[in-house]
Parts: C-alpha cells; sequence; structure tokens
C-alpha cells in the first residue's frame, strides 16, 4: 500500500531524464569546451596545471564522500590512487603491445587508443573500488582514528609491495610470452611504472570529474546521501533511526575509492607523471585531506577551490624554491586558525548567503 | 523534496569548475604578455600529441642577446645535495662560457627549478621550462626515475635534454632527444665485477642493496650478472629500505657466507651505517660499492669503518690531466670544496651542451640533439666523452680506495 | 639460542625507544583527543640539537678525542630542554587557539607544524641539507656477554634511561596532583575546569612532558645508530613517527601503560621479522601487525572501549 502511493508521488521519467542527464551533459560540454577553446589559448603548460587541477579536485571530493560527507576519517586515499593508476597503467601499456605491437599513443579522440585508456580507468576504478570494500569492511568494527591509522597502514603496506614489483618490460617478444601473472607484478618497482602512453586530456579529466560532482551533488542532497549525513552528525541517532550504519559506511568508501583510483588512473596516463610508489605514500594523502578540510568538510565547492588553490600556490612560488614549502606550511596553519571550518564549512559555494543550519557548523 | 534550486545548483557546480580550469589564464596573463611572440601557439586539439615535431613551434635562433637553457633538480628534500653538487657544476660551466664570449656570440643564461626530488614534480617543472620559458634544451636530473619523468616530457616536445649522472639504462631508451654524459649502470656493474675479480682476486661477493632505489636495485643487478659471467659467486643477496638505520639481521646473514668482500650498491649515509655496523658485528670483509658513495660525508660518516673500500667513481679529484687539475681549482676557488663526481658531471653536461650548440646548424630540438649525437672525444673532467648509438657516454671508470679518510685514486677501467 | 637472546635483547632496546615516542602520542592524544603528527619532528630536533650542542662543544670533530664521559648527558640535557621549550611555544602557538575547532584542524595544524619544522630546519642557517656525522658521546663497548650475547652499554643505557623516563611519569600521572589533574582532563575538559584545574596549564606541561621524552628518545635514537644523522627531511623521521604512532595505537592510544608495550611489541616484532623472516619488509611487519590487533581488538591491547553517550 505505502509503496503504491510513494511511487504515485514519485516524479515521471519527464521530469526526472533532463534533470538526471542534463547536468552529465552540461558537464561534457564544459569539458569540450575547455579542451577545445581554451586549452589552445593557454598553452602546453596551463593544459597540463588544468589536468592537475582536475585531477585533485577528483581526489578531493572523492575523499569528501568519506570524510566530510559521512564523517569517517580516511587518510589512505593515496593508496586507492595507486591501486586504480597502477592498474590502469598496466592495461593500457601492456594492453597496447598485445594489440598494437608498442606502446605509442594509438588513434585519435575516441580512437582504440582512447577507447583502451577509457577500458583501463573503469577497470582501474573497479579494482580501487575493490580495495574500497577491503577497507571499508574494518569500519565494522573501528571508529574515528583507529580507523583512519588502518587505512593509513594500508597505505603503506600497499606501497612496500608496490616496491617489490619487477622493471617493467618493453620488448614486445617477452610481453607475448610473458604470463599475465609475470605483466601484473612488473610494475617497475622502486623505479616507477613509466612508460605508460599519454592518454589524458583536459576533456577526460573534465569530464570525470563533472561526473563525480553530478555524483556527489545528488549524492549530498537525496535521501540515500542524507544517510550518509546522519551518520556524520550523529551516528548512534542514525542507528535509531533505522540507517544500516555499517553499511552506508562501506558504500562510501567503496564510492571513494572508486574515483580515487579514477583520479589514479588519469594520473597514471598524464604527461609528465610518473607512478612512483614512494610519491603514492601517506603524505600524498595527507596532501588530499588536508584540501578536504581546507574547502570545508562536507562541501563539494570547497574542496574544488582548495584542490585548485593548492595546486596552483606551489607553482606561483616555485621562483622562490627556498622557502616555498616553508610558505606553505605557515598558510595552512594561519589557515586553520583564522578560518577553522575551511573556506566554505559544509555549505557550498551558493549557499554562502544563506544563514547557517542551526549548529552543524561546529561539527567536527 | 522537490527543490528547483537544484539544478541550478548543478550549474554553479559546474561553473564554479570553470571558473577554477581558467584560474591560470589569470596567473598566466602577465607571463603571456611578457613574452611577447611567444603566445601565438598555433591550434592543437591535443597538444602534445605530435610527439618531436613539436619543436617547429619555436623559433631556431632565439632573439635577444641570450640563450636560455632549463634546469631542473633536486634542491630541497632528501636528494638535496646533490641537486646543489649539479647546481654548482652547472653555473660554474655557464659562467666560464660567459666569460668567453658565450655560445654563438650570446650569452647563456639558465632557469632553475627545483623539483624536491619528486616525479611528478620533474614533469610539471620540464613541462613549465619547455613551454613557458622556451628553452632550447634542459639540464636534469640526478635520479633516474626522475630524469625518465622529465625526459619523457622533453621527448614529448622535441627539446633535448641531458642527464649529468641517472646511470639506469632506461634515461636514454625513452627517445632521441635524450642524452647522458655518465656511464650505464650495467657498465659500472661490469667496472666494479672487474676490479673485484681481476684486480682484487675475489671469489666471493655477497651483495647488499637498498630496494626502495632504483639505482641500487638496478646496480645490484647488473653487478651479479657480470661477477657471475667472470666466475665470481655471489653466497648472500640483501636487501633493506632506505630509511632503515638497523642493519644487524642482513649483515649477521652475511657474515654466516663468510664472503670476501661486501658489495653495497647504495648512497653514502646508508653506506656509512652499514659500514659501522657491519665492523661492529666483526665482518672484517673489503667493502665495494659504486658512485652513490661519493660525497665526503661518507668517510666522516664511515670513519675507521670505511678504511680500505674501493668505489667507482666519475673522475678522481687527484688525477693529473689538466682538465681536472683546472677545474678543481675554479671550483675550489668559487664554492670553498672540493668538487665532488656530480659537481663534475654538471659541468661536462653543461660544456658538451654548449659545445653541441656552437656546432649545429641551428638551435631547434632537431638539430641540437643531432649535434649532441656527433660529439666525439670530447675532452670532459670526467674523461674523455664520445657518445654513442643509443645517447650513452662513453668513457671509462675509475675505481677509488679510501686511504686515511680520503678517496684515492687506484685504477681506471675502460670499456672494452 | 644465542640468536635468540640478541634479538630479544635488540627488540627490548629498540623497543623501548619506540615507547619513548609512543608516550608523547598517547599522551596529547589522551587529553586532546588528536593525532599529533608533529611529534617526529620534535623528535627530529631533538636529535639534531644533540649534535648542535657536540658540535658546538667540539666534541663532534671527525678523529678529534673521545668526548668527555659527561657529554652525552649534557646533549641529552640540552636537547630536552630545547624540545620542552618548542613544544610549549608549538602548543600556545598553534593548538591552543584550535581548542574549540574540529578536531581535524588540529590536525592539519600538525602537518602544516611537521612540515615548517621539516622545511625550516633545511635552511642553511639552521641544520642543513647535508647528513652530519653524529659523534659517538657514550662509550661503545661491550659491558658484559652472556651465552655469547653482548651487551653493549649504548644499549643498557637506552633501556635503563627509557625506564627511568617511564618510571617517572608512571608516578607523575598516577601518584601526583599534576597526574591527577592530567587524568581529570583527559575524562573531561568543562567538568575538570569546573572542579578549579587550570586546563590550558594542564595542556601546556602534557605538551613540554611529551616532547621532552621525544628529544630524549631523539638523542638516545642517535646514540644507538651513531653514524649518519639524516637531514631533518628525510624520510627516516617521518617513518619512524609513524611507527611509534602504531605503537601508540596498539597499545590503545590514551593509555599510558598501553604505549609503553606497543613500543616494546612493535621493538620486538621488528627485530624478530628481520632476524627469522625477510629483514627488508620491517615496514609490512609492524602495519600488519597493527591491523590485525585492531581487528581483534578494536581499541587496543590495554584501551578500554569508550561507552558512547548518546
Amino acid at each position: 500500500m505505502l509503496s503504491a502511493r510513494a511511487s504515485a508521488l514519485r516524479p515521471g521519467l519527464a521530469w526526472v531524464l533532463p534533470r538526471a542527464v542534463g547536468p552529465l551533459v552540461a558537464g561534457v560540454v564544459v569539458a569540450f569546451l575547455l579542451q577545445l577553446v581554451v586549452v589552445p589559448i593557454l598553452g602546453p603548460f596551463y593544459e597540463k596545471l588544468m589536468m592537475d587541477i582536475g585531477i585533485n579536485c577528483l581526489l578531493a571530493v572523492s575523499l569528501n564522500l568519506v570524510n566530510g560527507f559521512t564523517g569517517q576519517f580516511s587518510i589512505g586515499h593515496a593508496g586507492f590512487m595507486a591501486v586504480g593508476g597502477y592498474v590502469a597503467g598496466a592495461v593500457t601499456y601492456y594492453g597496447s603491445f598485445v594489440l598494437w605491437g608498442s606502446a605509442a599513443v594509438h588513434g585519435g579522440f575516441l580512437g582504440g587508443g582512447d577507447l583502451l585508456f577509457l577500458l583501463g580507468c573503469v577497470v582501474g576504478g573497479l579494482f580501487a573500488a575493490g580495495a574500497g570494500y577491503l577497507v571499508g569492511l574494518p569500519s565494522l568494527r573501528l571508529r574515528g582514528d583507529y580507523l583512519a591509522i588502518v587505512t593509513l597502514g594500508f597505505g603503506e603496506i600497499l606501497r612496500v609491495l608496490l616496491q617489490q614489483t619487477g622493471d617493467v618490460i618493453f620488448v614486445p617478444a617477452q610481453i607475448e610470452q610473458a604470463s599475465a601473472f609475470t605483466l601484473a607484478t612488473s610494475l617497475g618497482g622502486a623505479l616507477g611504472f613509466s612508460g605508460i602512453p599519454f592518454y589524458t586530456t583536459v576533456f577526460w579529466v573534465y569530464v570525470m570529474l563533472g561526473l563525480l560532482l553530478v555524483v556527489a551533488y545528488r549524492l549530498k542532497e537525496s535521501s540515500e546521501g542524507r544517510a550518509f549525513l546522519s551518520i556524520r552528525e550523529n551516528e548512534i541517532a542514525a542507528e535509531a533511526m533505522g540507517i544500516d550504519t555499517t553499511k552506508y559506511k562501506v558504500r562510501a568508501f567503496v564510492l571513494a575509492a572508486f574515483f580515487a583510483g579514477i583520479a589514479g588512473a588519469l594520473f597514471a596516463h598524464e604527461t609528465g607523471t610518473t607512478l612512483n610508489p614512494r610519491e603514492l605514500g601517506f603524505q600524498k594523502s595527507f596532501d588530499i585531506v588536508i584540501m578536504v578540510v581546507l574547502g570545508g568538510m562536507g562541501s563539494i565547492s570547497g574542496a574544488l577551490l582548495a584542490a585548485g588553490l593548492l595546486t596552483i600556490l606551489p607553482e606561483l612560488l616555485r621562483e622562490f624554491s627556498d622557502w616555498r614549502l616553508v610558505v606553505y606550511a605557515v598558510t595552512l596553519i594561519v589557515m586553520m586558525r583564522v578560518r577553522p571550518q575551511g573556506l566554505f564549512g559544509i555549505r557550498e559555494i551558493w549557499e554562502l548567503g544563506r544563514p547557517r543550519r542551526g549548529a552543524q557548523e561546529k561539527r567536527p | 523534496m522537490r527543490s528547483d534550486a537544484r539544478p541550478l545548483g548543478y550549474f554553479t557546480a559546474l561553473l564554479s569548475t570553470l571558473t577554477l580550469a581558467l584560474g591560470p589564464t589569470l596567473l598566466g596573463g602577465c607571463d603571456k604578455m611578457r613574452g611577447g611572440g611567444g603566445g601565438g601557439e598555433p591550434e592543437k586539439g591535443k597538444a602534445p600529441e605530435s610527439a618531436s615535431g613539436a619543436s617547429s613551434a619555436k623559433p631556431a635562433d632565439p632573439a635577444g642577446d641570450t640563450i636560455l637553457i632549463g634546469e631542473f633538480g633536486s634542491l630541497t628534500g632528501s636528494e638535496a645535495t646533490f641537486g646543489q653538487s649539479t647546481h654548482n657544476g652547472i653555473m660554474l660551466a655557464i659562467e666560464e662560457v660567459n666569460a668567453a664570449g658565450g655560445v654563438r656570440n650570446k650569452k647563456i643564461a639558465v632557469k632553475t627549478y627545483d623539483d624536491q626530488g619528486k616525479s611528478q614534480e620533474a614533469g610539471t617543472v620540464v613541462t613549465r621550462l619547455i613551454t613557458e620559458d622556451k628553452v632550447v634544451a634542459i639540464l636534469g636530473e640526478v635520479a633516474s626515475s626522475l630524469s625518465i619523468a622529465g625526459g619523457r616530457v622533453a621527448q614529448q616536445y622535441g627539446v633535448p635534454m641531458i642527464s649529468p649522472s641517472s646511470t639506469n639504462p632506461q634515461v636514454t631508451q625513452i627517445g632521441d632527444m635524450i642524452f647522458r654524459v655518465c656511464f650505464i649502470d650495467p657498465y659500472q656493474g661490469f667496472v666494479v665485477a672487474k676490479f673485484a675479480r681481476e684486480n682484487l682476486k675475489l671469489g666471493n661477493v655477497a651483495v647488499l642493496y637498498d630496494q626502495a632505489q632504483a639505482y641500487s636495485k638496478g646496480l645490484k643487478d647488473d653487478f651479479i650478472k657480470s661477477f657471475k659471467e667472470m666466475g665470481g659467486a655471489v653466497p648472500s643477496e640483501q636487501a633493506y629500505t632506505g630509511g632503515d638505520q638497523d642493519f644487524s639481521a642482513q649483515l649477521t646473514t652475511i657474515k654466516g657466507t663468510n664472503p670476501d668482500a661486501i658489495f653495497l650498491p647504495g648512497y653514502y649515509t646508508d653506506v656509512g651505517n652499514v659500514a659501522l655496523q657491519a665492523r661492529k658485528l666483526g665482518l672484517t670483509a673489503t667493502l665495494l660499492g659504486g658512485d652513490g658513495w661519493d660525497s665526503s660525508k661518507l668517510t666522516e660518516i664511515g670513519g675507521p669503518a670505511i678504511e680500505g673500500a674501493y668505489y667507482s667513481n666519475h673522475y678522481s679529484h687527484e688525477e693529473q690531466r689538466p682538465e681536472v687539475q683546472t677545474f678543481v681549482k675554479k671550483y675550489q676557488a668559487k664554492y670553498n670544496q672540493v668538487p665532488d663526481g656530480l659537481a663534475a658531471l654538471g659541468y661536462d653536461s653543461a660544456r658538451l651542451l654548449f659545445e653541441a650548440m656552437g656546432k649545429a646548424p641551428s638551435l631547434g630540438g632537431k638539430e641540437l640533439a643531432a649535434a649532441l649525437a656527433a660529439t666525439k672525444d670530447f675532452k670532459g673532467v670526467t674523461g674523455v666523452i664520445s657518445i654513442d648509438a643509443d645517447r650513452n657516454a662513453k668513457k671509462p671508470a675509475v675505481v677509488l680506495q679510501i686511504k686515511g679518510g680520503k678517496p684515492a685514486y687506484a685504477a681506471t677501467i675502460a670499456p672494452n | 639460542m644465542t640468536k635468540l637472546l640478541q634479538t630479544l635483547f635488540d627488540g627490548v632496546a629498540v623497543g623501548s625507544l619506540y615507547a619513548l615516542i609512543a608516550l608523547g602520542y598517547t599522551m596529547v592524544y589522551g587529553i586532546l583527543q588528536f593525532s599529533n603528527f608533529a611529534h617526529s619532528d620534535i623528535f627530529m630536533t631533538g636529535a639534531w640539537i644533540a649534535y648542535v650542542v657536540s658540535a658546538a662543544a667540539g666534541w663532534a670533530v671527525i678523529g678529534g678525542d673521545t668526548p668527555p664521559l659527561y657529554s652525552g648527558l649534557v646533549a641529552l640535557l640540552a636537547s630536552m630542554a630545547f624540545c620542552g621549550l618548542l613544544g610549549f611555544g608549538i602548543e600556545r602557538l598553534a593548538y591552543r587557539p584550535l581548542r574549540k575547532a574540529p578536531r581535524l584542524n588540529v590536525l592539519i595544524t600538525a602537518i602544516g607544524i611537521s612540515l615548517f619544522l621539516e622545511n625550516i630546519g633545511q635552511r642553511k642557517e639552521l641544520f642543513g641539507t647535508q647528513p652530519q656525522k653524529m659523534p659517538q658521546l657514550l662509550p661503545d663497548t661491550t659491558l658484559f656477554t652472556v651465552a655469547d650475547v653482548n651487551f653493549r652499554i649504548v644499549d643498557l643505557t637506552v633501556i635503563a634511561v627509557a625506564l627511568v623516563l617511564m618510571g617517572v611519569l608512571q608516578w607523575l600521572v598516577f601518584r601526583t596532583r599534576l597526574g591527577r589533574a592530567m587524568r581529570a582532563v583527559s575524562y573531561n575538559i568543562p567538568v575538570a575546569s569546573l572542579m578549579g584545574i587550570n586546563v590550558d596549564r594542564v595542556i601546556s606541561i602534557t605538551f613540554v612532558i611529551g616532547s621532552t621524552l621525544a628529544a630524549a628518545a631523539g638523542f638516545l635514537y642517535v646514540m644507538k645508530y651513531p653514524g649518519a644523522l639524516k637531514q631533518p627531511a628525510d624520510s627516516t623521521w617521518i617513518l619512524l613517527g609513524l611507527k611509534c604512532f602504531v605503537a601508540a595505537v596498539i597499545g590503545g592510544i590514551g593509555n599510558v601503560r598501553g604505549a609503553m608495550l606497543g613500543g616494546v611489541l612493535i621493538g620486538l616484532m621488528e627485530m624478530f621479522g628481520a632476524a627469522y623472516l625477510s629483514p627488508h619488509m620491517r615496514d609490512i611487519y609492524v602495519f600488519s601487525l597493527l591491523i590485525i590487533v585492531l581487528l581483534v581488538r578494536p581499541a587496543g591491547l590495554l584501551g578500554k572501549a569508550t561507552v558512547e553517550k548518546v
């Protein structure tokens, strides 16, 4: 009875479809415009900076799903990024050899190479999501900082394991003979996984970011997402309201890990980056946490802005190499002091003018 | 729940993304204004796609009276000492060439960026050097993983890059724009193996390497391969992770196999610690190493424990060749310290680049790379350098022995 | 047998070092419920101050005379005093204004301070980017040998100093008025302040104690491994701090005795893992132990599962 009444109230397809697909289409259009109009004006260096910003936005917004929305505390996000990056890199690198005999960029826009790259992104994202599930499971029992340290431990174990992998194989004949297991363990080790073709473009980065933004925004404003938020606000009260907190926590982990994996995949295929286990350790995870906190926990637009600022700031300071990290550190400390709730608190940029919603701002 | 504000929310979100993405425009604005002709990039769908052809965007001979070259290195971070030595060597070479009238009647200027020893930063700064500062060539990195990260970008844009001291073979395999002025690990492994087998007549050499450093891992493999080919045996192969302070477990195992010598292909800080702990455990085997040992700090840290150890290096400041002696004198006058191998290699890489610049028909990427590839019998501080078909430097290596707290020249081993 | 005993002894020696550092993490956590990630840098500073003092006193000359016996004590006290002040300053300037801010902010501030100390330490005017040779301030001889196991003075001093400091801390926390105040603050800050406890003062003292312990550990660490004193930004320091934080968590973070237990456990785990399994996987053993312990006992070995108040 109740379900029948509920479904009667549900809006029709004609109402839902444009609202569901519209933002996605808009995202693709924006990404397209960026690639075709903005990039040629700015030139390659700013193109790379734009990709870096986009990837960091992906990481920050996805981590925000766990840290900001659900109120869990993960400091192992770079680990998921590494999983996605390495899996996707292995798919395109070794896949290119099997399909075309070399790891050069193959085909133009949406050509064979691009499709393989997209496949890599999805597979990388799925593997990362799997890892997210495994790491999310302990949250059945752990709270707060204990969970944090487990995520950190996961990232560190992954880093050491990746350092043990063998050299990247670059002789086609050897690759054809090698077993899948050999290939999966030939990821460059400490030297880093180099040789992955450069498929990432501003377009792909911002399409993925658009997708994540739509997912995150819909989540924040839907009943499903309110369940996430309720865990952040008060876990016991949420449970009392009949929310399966464990299920939602694991969901948040899996979803965040999936997009971190995609970010890792994009990172792996970006010009001038090399996957290196040493650089995907806890320090990278901290960088992402900083972006989330600086933007305001739970604020999507805040995470975006913070990720952008924190990517541009070191670049601006590059001329003062001696002092730049000192300045960065001081900025961080001062920022936390003058604006402890982050740039936007839990609100979005367009909500800033509205009165605060109760005591939410004070929540940790 | 159905609120009309929501779709608006999306667009604001998208808008804010757009603003962010456009952020760099504001940053770049002034640069572009200043750069004058620089802004008129031809329209490209995927800019870096067209591999080495992209160099056409650059004027063959830059206007103005200076030629700008780029340098990237680890000036801060864990590997800062390496970056700073190399930088000193490069600056000395530039000072010299400018005092002598410059290259192609123009002064040389250098733009140096710090990459903090991170490969992502290396990729970014090389992109910045090439596309924003429009350098004609790039000098850099010490660590192979960073040279690879930067080198892939340089190759993409068709700008020649010379690595002063990355010894991993993969660096120059990136493509035809990437060169180096040092020998490569397989050769260094061969040198140490040959020296151990023929000069020292050793049969059993144990190995202890840093598994978190690609340099250490690569050199270990190459040494073992060569040494076994020469009939030697490697009774024990142990690993540590950079940052470890306690090597007693590994050294105890090594001690159990009673080797004649221990090969330590790591960096000098770890090597100094290993030496101290090895002697404490009563291990008296000779210590052998590679160019990662090259620092005056090694003997300070290792003290008596490191006495009598041998390591292969790019040059010895005691060599009597005139190139070496004038370089050492000038360097000491300027920086008040004895130049290490990295400084010498930085100096050589810059001078080799200037020579090629002088000979090349123009400063376009392809022409300059061709001139670099044609380098033959260049008299460098670190030996007579010829660039081979794989763009590696063919030159002898020296073996040094630590005597009385100082590295002393022991032997020169030339390529076959 | 010898190997077993030697490993056991080494494990305890390293473990007591870890315990000293872990105490700093756990005390701050117990009172303020946040993980002070800048602690590893205080520890690093302590080690470097010991070097700077010995260099200034002329004990760090390469190939120079053996430093006098009291040199170790001087360096130890100097670095403890300096880091105590540093800890006080950091708390006063960076953490106190954030007393009411979300914990994550404090955490980010800690990361900021950690970055700051590392990078300012790298300046030429301070410690520089070169590793330095740490002089052997404690005599490095074997005191006695039991069943072929060498009991070296350095190791014994490490254990002894650690034990004494931990004993003092035990007494301080459980037997004095100050300790009672500290425990009260860790239970409930508003109530404690209603009881007339000067909360700010107690927190300051906690930071000072934690930092002095870290400085002592830094000094003992460079005495135990007297070779290269790694440069301030080296990952060694952070990784070490991380391990000790793990030790605190394994023991039950916030619990003073738990930190000691956790430290020794991690030390033993590392040494036994290195001696009997493969030596280069130490970090994996440590983090695996962590995950296993937390899966079995989510609040750590000695931690009490907190009852949630609605």
